[in-house]
């Protein structure tokens, strides 16, 4: 057990110690959610065309965009998996006595940061724009441990796809494709109950839909989760704990 | 651990739908060898080191490696082997010490010995003084001997290694021998390389094996395949006679792995 936690530091301080030495990335990264919030959601909070909770709109999609940004920086996780695989990095890995479930939640460890970084951002682009944000501690430990485990479903089912596909070319095709259904077909920006019937019932199978819904009790004033904090988590943990079961049986694929 | 092979091979066969890469292949390694698998690309060595590196499970036949079957106890070969594969894939945005240290991680180095052992082989590898640059910053052979310092920290009883002086210059390359031979001394690691280099494979190599389409073409030492030719045959003779002409058999996706790894370098 002891040998497991370190395997999973391992793979995770890797990841850390390159986003701390090459911060390019989380900063192109943080563009999408200043756009969305300073433009998109500053223009539709006037709108008033959308039933939200008392804070207003802004307040209301805050969370959504968080989910999103989470989503997005977690997706395309796999496109740094098939360059491991091109470079033989993988092999090396795989080739190692460590778990490979060891290896797999290492990876999605490693997603966290970015995860836990965008948060940190979202929480700076609210305070500017005066968002009712709950700055209780509780409240934001809690925002930060739902990230982490967002980050880390999609990321790992980044992982699954990239282990399916193969290819970078595959791989990208397949990563636009999913990202927009899964962003428009959840709670993000826009409530569940303005669906039509056939919406709602995909977005309720929708994992980003419970990741939104947990992070918009947790996150501002006037708003509450519909499922419950508990519901919420216990939807994302399983769905975690699925694909993990799931990704250690087809990592090996990536080297053969 | 009866086995007096550190690698041991029976009818080991695969198929990859209804091309056999390697079939029926009967090899065995003796401890402490350095050991050469020759052949065209698509000859199946690459497959064979898969195989026996456990990331691809054979078809049918059977293999020990360091005493343990491939099939049945694959955790224990890989807590006995080290790999470095062709690629010259140690991790560019860490340091040459990062790298180690991830290794001796995964590895399961003891704690206590961590430190000494980290030392120990960027000392035996020459690597001292470059030990906290990014190894992006790494010439082509400094990249190859950082590689097998971390295969070493966790003393193997074998060492694969796919192409391993592919794209260096002479030398590098001869650096990078002269390492493997110390290697092999020093901790009579037995040493399993593949390649396409005649030089190679009659420098370093005590044994060789030639495939060809999968099957065992030839085995013996350099000196007796050399011999069962001509009195004055060179191996590029001995390798032209069992496997045709080099590369004629090759399928475009080896070459081109190839060329990336020699365009990496560069």
């Amino acid at each position: 057990m002891h040998q497991f936690a370190l395997e999973v530091f391992a793979i995770g301080a890797v990841e850390f110690r390159k986003l701390m030495r090459d911060p390019t990335e989380l900063i192109s990264r943080a563009i999408q959610p200043v756009l969305w919030l300073a433009v998109f959601g500053q223009v539709l909070s006037h709108a008033r065309g959308i039933e939200t909770g008392r804070a207003g709109y802004l307040a209301f999609m805050t969370p959504g965009i968080l989910a999103q940004s989470v989503l997005f920086s977690a997706i395309f996780y796999g496109i740094a998996v098939i360059w491991e695989r091109d470079l033989g990095i993988v092999h090396k890995l795989l080739v190692s006595p460590a778990s490979r479930t060891a290896l797999v939640i290492g990876k999605a460890v490693s997603a966290d940061f970015r995860g836990v970084a965008q948060a940190i951002l979202v929480y700076i682009i609210a305070l500017v724009l005066r968002v009712p944000i709950r700055w209780e501690i509780g409240a934001i430990v809690g925002v930060l441990c739902i990230v982490a485990l967002g980050s880390a479903i999609f990321s790992t089912f980044s992982l699954a796809m990239a282990c399916i596909v193969k290819t970078r070319e595959r791989f990208m095709g397949i990563g636009q494709v999913l990202t927009m259904p899964l962003f428009f077909a959840s709670n993000a920006i826009y409530p569940l109950s303005l669906m039509p019937e056939w919406l709602r019932r995909v977005a309720k199978l929708n994992p980003l839909t419970y990741l939104v819904d947990a992070l918009r009790g947790l996150m501002v004033q006037g708003e509450q989760s519909v499922y419950g904090l508990a519901v919420d988590c216990a939807v994302l943990a399983v769905v975690f704990a699925a694909l993990v079961l799931v990704t250690v049986r087809i990592y090996p694929r990536l080297a053969q | 651990m009866a086995n007096p092979y550190a690698i041991d091979t029976r009818r080991l066969t695969r198929r990859f739908d209804d091309i056999v890469a390697v079939d029926g292949v009967e090899l065995r390694v003796a401890s402490g060898a350095i050991f050469g698998l020759l052949g065209g690309n698509g000859a199946g060595k690459t497959t064979m080191v898969k195989m026996l590196t456990t990331l691809l499970a054979p078809t049918s036949g059977s293999a020990t490696v360091a005493g343990f079957d491939i099939v049945s106890a694959p955790h224990e070969v890989r807590r006995r082997i080290g790999y470095v594969p062709q690629m010259l894939s140690a991790d560019g945005a860490l340091t040459g010490y990062e790298n180690l240290l991830l290794s001796a991680r995964l590895y399961a180095v003891p704690r206590a010995e961590l430190a000494t052992r980290i030392a120990d082989a960027l000392g035996f590898m020459g690597l001292n003084e470059a030990r906290n640059r990014l190894v992006k910053t790494y010439s082509g052979g400094m990249v190859r001997r950082l590689e097998l310092a971390q295969s070493m920290l966790h003393r193997p009883a074998v060492l694969f290694l796919d192409e391993p002086t592919i794209g260096l210059d002479p030398v590098a390359r001869h650096l990078v021998w002269q390492r493997l031979r110390d290697l092999n001394a020093r901790f009579g690691m037995t040493i399993l390389l593949t390649t396409h280099d005649m030089e190679e494979a009659d420098h370093l190599c005590g044994d060789l094996a030639i495939l060809h389409a999968g099957k065992l073409a030839a085995h013996g030492s350099p000196t007796t395949l050399k011999a069962a030719l001509s009195s004055r045959a060179t191996l590029d003779d001995v390798f032209a006679h069992y496997s045709g002409t080099m590369d004629q058999s090759g399928r475009l996706r080896d070459t081109d792995q190839t060329r990336r790894a020699a365009q990496r370098l560069e």
